[in-house]
Order: C-alpha cells, then sequence, then structure tokens
C-alpha cells in the first residue's frame, strides 16, 4: 500500500495535470498566430522522426521486462515493425510484424 | 512571410492525387469520421495499455476517483506509469511531478511542430487540441498535414478532434475498466513492448526522405548515448539534434537541386 496520503496523490494529480496542459498548449496557444522563422519550419518538420524514435530506442535496446540486458526477440521486432513500415507505409501492417515477430521469437526461443 | 508548409508542393507526387481530392472534398463531419477511423488500429494497443494502468495504480493502493483523476486530467500514458511507479517507491512529490513533466516535455515540441497548421485556430479549439494532444493523436494528425497540405484550417481541425476522440475516450474507459476488474489481466503478456512497436510503426512511413533518416539516426544515436540522463532529458537533447540534422541534410539537398538546375539552365542558354 502506498505511505502517501489521498491528499498528496491529488496533489501530483493536479499538478502533472496542469503542467502537462500546459506543456501541450505552451508554443500553441502563446505563438499560435505568429510566423516561425524559416529555419524553425524547417527544424520543426522532423519532430515526429526524431522524438518518437529517441523516446523508444533505450526501451527497445535495454528493455525493462528483461532487467535492462538487450534481447534478441525484442530487437528483431523492432527491426520488423520499422522494416515493413518503410517498405509498406502500412501502420498496422508494422504493428503486425512487430507483434508477431515478438511474440514468435519469445515463443521459440 | 515564413515559408510556411503550406506553400511546400510534396515532391515526386504526381498532381492529380485521386487520396488527396477525397481529403480535400470531405465536410467537417467526414473529416472527423476519417480522423476516427484512422485511428482505430491504435486501439489495439491503447485498450490494453490503459487497462494495466487502471490494474497498477489500484495494485500501488490508488482508488477509483484517482486512477481517473490520472487519466481524465493527465492523459499521458508514459507520465501517468511513471507516476504510479515513483509514488508506490515512496519518491518525494515533487520528485514525481518533475519527472513525469521531463516525461512530458516532448509534447511542447508537438504543440510547436503544429503551429503552422493550426494557425488562426480559436483559443478554446486550441485548449481542446492541447488537452488531447498525445502521441497518437500528433502523430496520425501530422501525417495527414503533411500529406495533404492544401486542407483547410476546419478540415485539420476536424480531422484532429477525430482522432482525440477516438484514441482519448477508450483510454480513459479502459482505465476505469482495469482498475474495476483488477488483477484479472494477466501481466506476463509482453505489452511492456506494445508502446515501442505502435511508435516505430507510426514513424517507418514518415521516413520517406535522406533528411527524415538522418533525423530519425541522430536523435537514437543521441538518445542511446544520453541513456544514463535523469529520465526524459536525454530525449530532451537528443531529438532537438535529431531534428537539426534533418534540417541540415534537407536544405544541402535543395541548395543541389538549386545548383543542379542553374547548370542545366545554363546550358540549355549556351546552346
Amino acid at each position: 500500500m502506498t505511505p502517501h496520503s489521498d491528499l498528496t496523490v491529488w496533489l501530483v494529480i493536479l499538478v502533472l495535470g496542469v503542467g502537462t496542459f500546459l506543456l501541450r498548449w505552451s508554443f500553441l496557444g502563446a505563438l499560435g498566430n505568429r510566423d516561425f522563422p524559416g529555419w524553425v519550419l524547417r527544424m520543426l518538420r522532423y519532430t515526429p522522426v526524431a522524438v518518437l524514435p529517441a523516446l523508444v530506442a533505450p526501451l527497445v535496446t535495454w528493455p525493462a521486462a528483461t532487467d535492462g540486458q538487450p534481447d534478441p526477440a525484442r530487437l528483431a521486432a523492432a527491426a520488423a515493425t520499422v522494416a515493413v513500415g518503410m517498405l509498406t507505409r502500412n501502420v498496422i501492417l508494422a504493428i503486425l510484424a512487430g507483434g508477431i515477430t515478438l511474440f514468435g521469437l519469445l515463443y521459440l526461443l | 512571410m515564413a515559408p510556411s508548409p503550406l506553400s511546400r508542393p510534396e515532391p515526386g507526387r504526381a498532381s492529380p492525387d485521386p487520396a488527396d481530392a477525397r481529403a480535400l472534398a470531405r465536410g467537417p463531419a467526414q473529416a472527423f469520421r476519417h480522423g476516427m477511423v484512422q485511428s482505430l488500429p491504435f486501439l489495439i494497443v491503447i485498450i490494453p495499455f490503459a487497462l494495466l494502468f487502471g490494474v497498477v495504480a489500484l495494485e500501488a493502493g490508488m482508488d477509483m476517483a484517482q486512477v481517473m483523476g490520472f487519466s481524465v486530467l493527465v492523459l499521458a500514458g508514459a507520465s501517468q506509469f511513471t507516476a504510479v511507479q515513483l509514488l508506490s517507491d515512496n519518491a518525494p512529490a515533487f520528485i514525481v511531478i518533475l519527472s513525469c513533466l521531463a516525461v512530458n516535455l516532448r509534447m511542447a515540441m508537438y504543440s510547436a511542430s503544429l503551429v503552422p497548421w493550426l494557425r488562426g485556430a480559436s483559443g478554446l479549439q486550441k485548449a481542446g487540441v492541447a488537452y488531447t494532444l498525445i502521441d497518437q493523436s500528433y502523430a496520425l494528425s501530422i501525417q495527414h498535414y503533411e500529406r495533404h497540405p492544401r486542407l483547410s484550417l476546419t478540415q485539420r481541425l476536424a480531422y484532429f478532434f477525430g482522432t482525440a476522440t477516438a484514441l482519448c475516450i477508450p483510454w480513459m474507459v479502459a482505465s476505469w475498466a482495469g482498475a474495476r476488474l483488477g488483477s484479472a489481466i494477466p501481466d506476463d503478456i509482453a505489452l511492456d513492448f506494445a508502446m515501442p512497436i505502435t511508435f516505430l510503426a507510426m514513424i517507418a512511413p514518415m521516413l520517406r526522405t535522406p533528411a527524415h533518416l538522418t533525423a530519425c539516426f541522430v536523435a537514437i544515436l543521441g538518445a542511446l548515448l544520453l541513456a544514463g540522463l535523469p529520465s526524459g532529458t536525454g530525449l530532451l537533447i537528443a531529438a532537438p539534434l535529431g531534428m537539426a540534422a534533418g534540417a541540415l541534410v534537407e536544405q544541402r539537398t535543395e541548395a543541389q537541386a538549386a545548383r543542379r538546375k542553374q547548370e542545366s539552365r545554363k546550358q540549355e542558354a549556351g546552346r
């Protein structure tokens, strides 16, 4: 059981809720109708392809489920997802390829 | 005016594009529905994830109201798990808050990258977008906007809110169900890897130019090298490095193309 009081948990929820909203609102709300300089726009075009891979790279390389030990099944599943996604340009096929590779290899290994 | 993505024609795409024509012809209700339909595949990950959150939070000693407080007020999966984990590890409240905000810092980058596309939206619309700006609604929408640069603001907003509705409401409902059903849900089904697989599946189709590949590669390299830093900070350095690398390659490619064009024009003039 958590030793934190209900009040502390609610404080965390509320501050985190407001803080997360402000992070999401930040640029959109505060600078929303201003023009960005060209070089900023150029960089922003690469936001999704930089942020999401950087977010998952450590999770793929050192998975928590294996206590941080690199795991062939998870590495292969990540590679299969990216390969199928790039070749077919289809998100669902990419997810399926990753899922099948992961569970297939976990079953076999 | 600064160059906006609106004025950038997609290179290598034929102009009579039936998918583009269809996207441009959609009314707001149809664009909303289209966003919802395109979000459905992600539910195969979001629902189990939310169920798991409900279970984990309940096991950590939270009550139903607190579980729903997280899923409705915070509405950010990775940081919700982080918060519950740290709270049950007995970390001080301010550490919990700071770590979770660090995990969510990437959303400020999403916010910035949506500005050129959602300029002119009302304050209320922007607040709505901000509230429901999760990885999946962001990735789906930005992909849709880039694919169909001539959409109207209304069509863009309608599509976004379609994805947000289809993704966020199931997140809340499934969190509730998870807390309700409790430990009836098995936790040994390698669900830890559902998130990496969906995120990779979302970005892989976007890796269509050398610049995108460079951005991705540099960001991954940076994230791995900086993995020792406190949660969220490595990402905050690695992602902008990747973005800058992508921008640099794009600029080079454009400069080369311009030079080649000029040379061929010169040759033609010389004839």
